[in-house]
């Protein structure tokens, strides 16, 4: 049994994580840096607690300073959100050594999904597929250049202890190796502390099709169905939405049989997502699985009627998981628009400062997770989301008209947003149709 | 004539990639700024040889701040 909970993050997702608490009745704590304080989350909770200074390094990515929060406060279990140290096997296992639940994977889970190519080799043991491609890091260019001739130009350079985009590269020849690994191999470095890098092929127009996962401590794995998420910018997602819109149905079932077999190989706990690349003719391969809540749960959870943060913290308390697979239906669509501090008549250049003015939309079927209110300083320290708009209907139109009234009433001054940027989104006949793909924002589709 | 380089958004100095008296061309990264998790490349708005940095590595800069000086 779980009696406070400790957030381990910042912005919508602690507040967010904080509600579910609150409907379960935990003590909630809150941990915050220099540059938060009497941040809406810190308010949120029933106590916070100061972890140092305003870079992440300081504060949020510091697990002493967080598990000496945990024990200040008394708290009995740490929920670390996304992002920071929700993908850090030693801060995982850091948290069990202080005697605390681990609201999340088991280290030994976490490990193994976050190294990039042992998941490649575990993924293909257990029958899921993945892109062609090596399965030891590529030691130097000439290594790369060996595996990329047994794959084909052009392919994707990509971190071996990657995530969020960072490391990775596409490489249309041979001659442009050398100059894409030293700088892959570089950025992989400095994000991940190992510049390890691996080669897969590269596919032309995929979808990016996740599937939600979720086990508990006794080898249960079910799945919630498909989230897509093609609509990317610098490799990290923009908009969301459940179900995939025109995704065959031998397609979708593939996907969910690979997901849960591959969760179930690693022996997978609590929440996670196993994505996927869908290639023209319905062909589908793992790209990797996080071993966390992800940004876009509430697409899941407007789709299903579930409450994913809820399961998490129950299944970490001990208890079985509370739905059967057969029970966990599609019952809506849903459609999830990330809002960023970003500019994107700049190239979607991080746009920082204070809010000056917030008018968010209400109304049937629109959910917002907010991060900001009217006065918050957005900080060049941490990831410029700012909110989540998820609009849901009873059909995928409704779910869009919806959405597309939600954002021509949603209001922020200050910072420049992504906003504008997904109206034309959600205007879009690429969008509406549904044939969407994870190369049509680079190529200009939706500028409009 | 000599010119102000300016950053271009608020962030904090990341990395310094030239000294004074490096030549550049237009578009090459004199400093490179880290914003929200981005990495950001303060570029010369022309060729020429660097006179001066106005920054250190960990400074916060604001947009409009001048950060180094082209000969």
């Amino acid at each position: 049994m779980i009696h406070a909970v400790l957030v381990a993050n910042r912005g919508e997702i602690a507040r967010r994580i904080f509600r579910a608490c609150r409907q379960l009745g935990l003590r909630t704590i809150a941990v915050y840096s220099e540059a938060d304080q009497g941040a809406p989350h810190v308010r949120d909770a029933d106590e916070a607690v100061a972890i140092g200074g305003a870079p992440a390094r300081e504060s949020y990515l510091n697990a002493e300073r967080i598990l000496s929060a945990a024990r200040q406060a008394r708290a009995d279990a740490i929920h670390p959100g996304y992002g920071f140290l929700s993908e850090s096997w030693r801060f995982a296992d850091a948290v069990r050594q202080a005697g605390l639940v681990f609201v999340g994977p088991t280290p030994d889970a976490i490990r193994k999904m976050g190294d990039k190519i042992e998941a490649r080799r575990l993924m293909t043991a257990a029958g899921v597929p993945v892109l062609p491609g090596s399965f030891e890091p590529v030691a130097d260019v000439a290594g790369a250049e060996a595996a990329a001739r047994v794959v084909g130009f052009p392919i994707m350079l990509k971190a071996a202890a990657g995530g969020g985009g960072i490391g990775m590269a596409r490489v249309a020849k041979a001659g442009d190796l050398a100059g894409a690994f030293a700088t892959a191999a570089r950025r992989a470095q400095a994000a991940f502390g190992t510049g390890e890098l691996y080669v897969e092929r590269y596919l032309e127009r995929p979808r990016h099709v996740e599937v939600q996962v979720f086990g508990d401590g006794s080898g249960t794995v079910v799945h919630l169905h498909e989230r897509e998420c093609s609509i990317q910018r610098r490799h990290q997602k923009l908009v969301e939405e459940s179900p995939a819109p025109s995704l065959p149905p031998s397609v979708k079932s593939g996907l969910t049989a690979a997901a849960v077999a591959g969760a179930r190989a690693i022996g997978y706990t609590n929440a996670g997502t196993m994505e996927f690349l869908v290639d023209e003719a319905g062909g589908f391969y793992f790209l990797e699985m996080n071993a966390r809540l992800q940004v876009e749960h509430p697409v899941t959870e407007e789709v299903t009627g579930l409450d994913l943060v809820v399961a998490q913290l129950r299944v970490a308390g001990g208890e079985p998981l509370p739905w059967r697979q057969d029970e966990i239906r599609q019952r809506r669509a849903a459609i999830e628009c990330r809002v960023y501090a970003e500019d994107p008549s700049k190239g979607f250049l991080p746009s920082s400062g204070t809010v000056t003015k917030l008018d968010l939309p209400a109304g049937e079927g629109i959910r917002i997770e907010s991060g900001v209110e009217m006065g918050s300083t957005v900080s060049v320290h941490y990831d410029p989301l700012l909110l989540k708009l998820v609009a849901h209907g009873a059909t995928r139109a409704q779910a869009l008209t919806r959405m597309a009234g939600a954002l021509d009433r949603c209001v922020i001054e200050g910072p420049k947003t992504t906003i504008p940027f997904l109206r034309r989104i959600i205007a879009s006949d690429e969008f509406g149709s549904g044939r969407v793909h994870t190369q049509l924002l680079e190529q200009g589709a939706f500028n409009g | 004539m000599a010119e102000e380089i300016k950053a271009h958004i608020t962030g904090v100095v990341f990395q310094i990639t030239t000294k004074p008296g490096d030549r550049v061309a237009a578009g090459d990264a004199v400093i490179v700024l880290e914003s929200m998790k981005m990495e950001i490349p303060v570029e010369a708005p022309r060729a020429g040889a660097v006179k001066e940095i106005r920054v250190q590595e960990g400074q916060t800069v604001q947009e409009g701040d001048v950060v180094a000086v082209l000969e």
